[in-house]
């Protein structure tokens, strides 16, 4: 990646993360897992995934679908800075009169499909994938998961399936930030050895830090990575990545935030002193 | 024409069609060898099966899919509910052996309360045909729809030649000022013959095959809950979300003379057999029908 792209996708991804701290406001929304993929929607969206805002139906277009869903912050904050909705149109978050509320849903350009219950994703995009398989079509179809959400049995069965069909133009990608909801993943349902298990299974497997702008492009640049298997990429990420004052910690999934703290957490992302939080975090939403 | 015939042809005239199964093969036998990839079997997995289905039907694809009802209906039900309910996408449902069909599987295989689940999904259609007659009328309408929808599978053939589908009336068979009976699905020729047991008593018979669950004629229950002096709702389901529901849903904010009684499964599996057995012994022959029914007149 040369310095001058680099430079650009930083700079976006600062722009993204600014409108997720945004969002916090009102009502709040899923700060923490929005915040650890940041880097990968802009990048994915920015330089990889041929999808035309002023072309969304193109049946051409490649596909990204966000199935732990409420990391629905960073695509919309991406979203917006590419043009494909009004930026003005995230200040109406929580607003029954627009749809941006804390799940994907189709209303919102840009979203190729609703989610929110974990684990249906991978079985959507694998039937995209096998239908641009039977039209012999290049598309290429993405799944963004959260590692809590490989917890669902589902994940792993539509895995079987989609490897039997050898979708090697399916890509499951791993937001792997460590947490689930309220605990990390290794401390309740353990994943590890992750990479060997979607090996087992039959896909073809690399790990990237899930930050590193020139190692995600390094990775997705020799898509696909067999002829016969469907892709993993396990993205090791930070929850909360961008605000050191809730970085990796628990009881920051969820979160409302007052307007000074916005404020100051803006400042936080910005490089300046950590914000000081006073409003409590809900774990369970 | 048979259903697996009806499938095939529809599927050969139009690229749109994709046949989908859960392993299970019983109904589409034929189809691998002359749909080829667009014959997809998933294997034991009902969930994968229905949400990539979803996603086939995003790409402009009609699925129709198989399994067993039970599985399909309920292992599947959230991935029913949210991928193709929430995006009303135009994933078609059969399910296989529902009610008294699963005969000697064991409750494991009831599906028995699947017209109340699937009809508690938004834009959600439920269709019950008699048997292969009805089934095979009904199918074109349904398929070429817009909507999701549920079949509950008949392929038994009937002794009834039945009048033409329209989706959302029920086909009456006869009208009836003593007592009428509203059924669907497989008891609907047992239905046929108790009524005319019921003639034989000097009574006055309606009969009506309900056959479109969702949307269901509502004008025809209120009509025969006007002209009969008794309604008896006939269904191999639980007497919880099935007819016996629908019609008191209807009824409830109606004036109507007619008292209501249900024949079903009343908070229980049926006792596992075959088909004979089970009708014995729940008592869904058309004499034990009869005999029910005389005693409520």
């Amino acid at each position: 990646m040369t310095k001058n792209k680099l430079a650009e996708l930083m700079a976006r991804s600062l722009k993204v993360r600014e409108h997720i701290i945004r969002m916090t406001a009102g009502g709040g929304c899923f700060i923490g897992a929005s915040l650890s993929c940041v880097e990968l929607m802009v990048y994915l969206y920015s330089e990889l995934l041929n999808i035309d805002a002023d072309d969304l139906q193109n049946p051409a277009r490649d596909y990204l679908f966000l199935s732990k869903g409420h990391d629905v912050p960073a695509l919309y904050g991406t979203l917006a800075e590419l043009g494909f909705i009004e930026t003005a149109r995230l200040q109406q978050h929580l607003l029954a009169a627009d749809s941006v509320y804390w799940h994907p849903n189709r209303n919102i350009p840009g979203v190729e499909f609703h989610s929110g219950s974990l684990g249906h994703l991978p079985a959507v995009a694998a039937g995209v994938a096998l239908d641009c398989k039977l039209k012999d079509q290049p598309n290429q179809v993405m799944v963004i998961t959260g590692d809590g959400e490989l917890n669902e049995g589902s994940v792993w069965e539509s895995l079987l399936v989609a490897n039997a069909y050898q979708l090697n133009n399916l890509t499951i990608i791993v937001d792997r930030n460590q947490f689930q909801a309220n605990i990390r993943t290794e401390e309740l349902i353990p994943l590890e050895p992750l990479a060997d298990k979607f090996a087992a299974f039959g896909c073809a497997v690399r790990t990237v830090d899930g930050h590193d702008l020139s190692q995600l492009e390094a990775t997705f640049k020799t898509l696909p990575f067999s002829d016969n298997k469907v892709n993993v990429v396990i993205a090791n990420t930070v929850r909360g990545k961008g605000l050191p004052s809730i970085e990796a910690r628990a009881d920051r999934w969820f979160c409302a935030f007052n307007d000074n703290e916005i404020l100051q957490l803006l400042e936080e992302l910005h490089g300046n002193k950590e914000a000081i939080i006073e409003s409590e975090s809900l774990t369970v939403r | 024409m048979n259903y697996e015939e009806l499938l095939v042809q529809t599927a050969s005239a139009d690229e749109r069609f994709v046949v989908m199964t859960a392993e299970n093969r019983a109904l589409v036998r034929s189809a691998p060898k002359l749909l080829g990839k667009r014959f997809i079997d998933t294997g034991i997995t009902e969930q994968t099966m229905i949400g990539m289905a979803a996603g086939l039907a995003l790409r402009g694809r009609i699925p129709v899919v198989h399994a067993l009802a039970p599985f399909l209906t309920m292992r599947a039900y959230e991935f029913i509910r949210t991928d193709v309910g929430i995006a009303h996408l135009p994933v078609k449902l059969s399910g296989y052996i529902p009610g008294f069909l699963s005969d000697g599987n064991g409750p494991t295989h009831q599906a028995i309360e699947d017209v109340a689940i699937m009809r508690g999904i938004p834009g959600m259609e439920v269709f019950c045909p008699a048997d292969e007659d009805d089934l095979v009328r009904m199918l074109p309408a349904i398929w070429q729809s817009d909507a999701p929808s549920y079949v509950r599978i008949n392929h038994k053939q009937g002794n009834y030649t039945h009048t033409d589908f329209e989706k959302g009336k029920a086909e009456i068979i006869s009208e009836g000022s003593d007592v009428t009976l509203l059924t669907y699905g497989f008891l609907f020729n047992n239905a046929l013959e108790a009524k005319q047991l019921l003639e034989k008593e000097g009574l006055s018979v309606g009969l009506v095959n309900m056959r479109s669950l969702k949307p269901v004629d509502e004008a025809c229950i209120i009509r025969c809950a006007a002209n009969s002096k008794l309604l008896v709702t006939i269904e191999d389901h639980l007497q919880t979300g099935g007819l016996y529901s629908i019609v008191a849903e209807t009824l409830v904010n109606q004036p109507h003379k007619a008292t209501i009684f249900p024949m079903a499964l009343k908070e229980r599996w049926f006792r596992p057999g075959s088909l004979n057995e089970v009708l014995a012994f729940e008592g869904f022959t058309p004499n034990a029908i009869a005999a029910t029914i005389l005693k409520q007149l």
